[in-house]
């Protein structure tokens, strides 16, 4: 008995990765390993989360942005991003887990977010290099999977990179603007990005041979491209828009090669980024008792809806 | 005073009051009970932030001091505010927010319905626009109000001190002064009338949702808004909000 569901599933695995071979996109309802699943519930619930802890950091200048039509569109993009939290969570819930579920494993500490996030934003440049560099980052990490083998999730990414694009659009405008105004507003955008260069490159994750699931994630098509060829794209497309409008960056190895056609850079302090993804970056208490206060402070609201939805839809 | 300093003023107290009302619901983003809370919420602010500059920039034509939008909503202090006393407070728990929301709405709704109406092109135009928008925050904060009085002994309780709360500053939405007298000329409705629809609406949602209206004959009301008498709330507000651009003169963001 044991040794046909093992043949059997033999089988079925085999068919599925000839599906991805096949460059096949999977549906919900499609048959797929459970490591499949898993793997992915792990990386959309990641996303998902990011997506709603990325709203504390820039939501920290809304009731202070210097105008009002600044602080119109900071407002509207920190909105944008709980839609794409909320978008990615309903993607993630066609692999048979629920938002709930998701929710409460990140309040518990068990589920990771982006490590960006960790960091504080002082200054009201930091919403222009958040938009410019952790949009712009996110934008590269998305386009790719956007093509990326779970139809969910590819969908997801389609549609949330149109406004990610946004983003960073008004990300550097934000900078340029600073940029072309009085010394201290260059100042500040400088010291933004200063601040923000190591910790965006930092997001595409660590150097492949460091990168434990990403071997297995490649196969699967759910991965399409090394973290370091991500990391090389974002510095490469975003160096000179920098220099642009008169930025520098934080390294002193950064320079253009003529033979590769590409930047040389630095060293990424990765005890550092191991220290913030384990929690002991900026602002990673804070973060998480923002969103644990505010999952309390709700618990009377839901339980309301609840108690009135049995009342009155049963 | 003037029909155009009539103008000026009424333009102050609906665009100042959306502005800081939305920049209320603001400080609720990514704060919120519920991920769809957090868009409402967030949704409802831009509503009103872009009600306020509509306003202000109306305000600021009439005045014909070369005050744009920011320069008005930046640089003037708490007295020179005349924004609603409600739309200050802070916001507290959620069910405050709904109950002040609540009644702000079903009172813009009204108004808005009656200045659709009105002589003035500006305000007019003003009007149809954000009649909509309003009559959707409306049906939102009643919404809520069902649910937190008809939920649980808890939400009931909480709602109802909440709404007992804010209906104090309830009395500073129809204090008709000499700029509401100047506009009697079809410019702007009679207040006397927008309470009599205003007080049909809120009773109705409030005993719908199994909530008392609140006591008012032994309540000491609050009012002072016409003439930027406000809470202390007010300055906590402005010195976050006009933080930038007061410290830093002169400067473009
Ligand atoms: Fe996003
Ligand atoms: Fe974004």
């Amino acid at each position: 008995m044991e040794a046909t569901v093992t043949a059997d599933m033999l089988e079925r695995e085999k068919a599925f990765n000839d599906r991805i071979a096949r460059g096949e996109v999977i549906e919900p309802k499609d048959w797929m390993p459970e490591r499949y699943r898993k793997q992915l519930i792990r990386m959309m619930s990641q996303h998902a989360h990011s997506e709603i802890v990325g709203m504390l950091p820039e939501g920290n200048w809304i009731t202070r942005a210097p105008s009002l039509s600044r602080k119109a569109s900071l407002l509207a993009k920190v909105q944008d991003e709980a839609g794409h939290g909320l978008y990615i969570y309903s993607a993630t819930e066609t692999l048979g887990v629920d938002r709930l579920e998701l929710t409460q494993q990140f309040l518990d500490g068990n589920a990771k977010y982006s490590s960006i996030f960790n960091y504080p934003t002082l200054s009201w440049a930091d919403i222009g290099a958040i938009g410019w560099l952790v949009d712009g980052a996110a934008i590269v990490n998305q386009t790719a999977l956007a093509k990326c083998s779970y139809g969910p999730y590819s969908r997801a990414m389609l549609r949330i990179c149109k406004e990610e694009n946004f983003h960073h659009k008004q990300g550097y405008q934000i900078l340029s603007i600073m940029m072309q105004g009085t010394a201290e507003q260059k100042e500040m955008a400088q010291d933004a990005v200063n601040r923000f260069w190591w910790p965006s490159l930092m997001m595409f994750g660590p150097s492949d041979a460091n990168s434990p699931n990403s071997e297995e994630l490649m196969r699967w098509k759910v991965k399409l491209h090394s973290n370091d060829d991500l990391r090389q794209r974002f510095i490469d497309r975003t160096v000179p828009q920098g220099e642009a409008i008169g930025l520098t960056f934080p390294d002193d190895k950064l320079k253009y090669s003529e033979t590769t056609r590409s930047y040389e850079w630095g060293q990424i302090n990765w005890d550092e980024f191991k220290a913030v993804v384990s929690g002991n970056g900026p602002c990673n208490k804070q973060r998480m008792q923002a969103r644990k206060t505010a999952e309390e402070n709700g618990q009377w609201v839901r339980a309301a809806a609840e108690a009135y939805a049995a009342k009155h839809y049963n | 005073m003037t029909k155009n300093q009539a103008l000026y003023e009424y333009a102050l107290r609906l665009g100042d009051t959306s502005l800081v009302l939305g920049h209320r619901l603001s400080e609720w983003c990514g704060h919120a009970p519920l991920l769809e809370e957090d868009i409402a919420l967030s949704n409802m602010a831009l509503d009103l932030i872009g009600q306020s500059r509509l306003m202000l920039a109306y305000a600021g034509t009439l005045e014909g001091k070369g005050n744009d939008e920011d320069a008005l909503a930046y640089h003037r202090d708490a007295r020179q505010y005349r924004n609603l006393l409600l739309a200050e407070q802070p916001n507290g728990d959620f069910g405050y927010t709904i109950a002040r929301h609540f009644l702000l709405s079903a009172y813009l709704v009204t108004l808005y319905q009656k200045l659709t109406k009105s002589s003035d092109e500006t305000l007019n135009g003003f009007a149809q626009k954000s009649l909509k928008e309003m009559i959707y925050h409306l049906r939102h904060a009643s919404d809520w109000m069902l649910r937190l009085g008809d939920g649980t002994p808890e939400s009931k309780q909480r709602v109802q001190e909440s709404l007992d709360a804010c209906w104090l500053f309830t009395d500073d939405f129809f204090d008709a002064d000499a700029v509401d007298a100047i506009l009697q000329d079809g410019t702007a409705p009679d207040l006397a009338d927008i309470k009599t629809t205003w007080l049909v609406t809120v009773t109705s949602v409030i005993t719908l949702a199994g909530l008392q209206i609140p006591a008012t004959t032994n309540g000491f009301m609050r009012s002072g808004s016409r003439k930027g008498n406000h809470t202390e709330y007010l300055g906590h507000l402005l010195a976050d909000m006009q933080f930038i651009p007061r410290a830093y003169p002169g400067t473009k963001w």
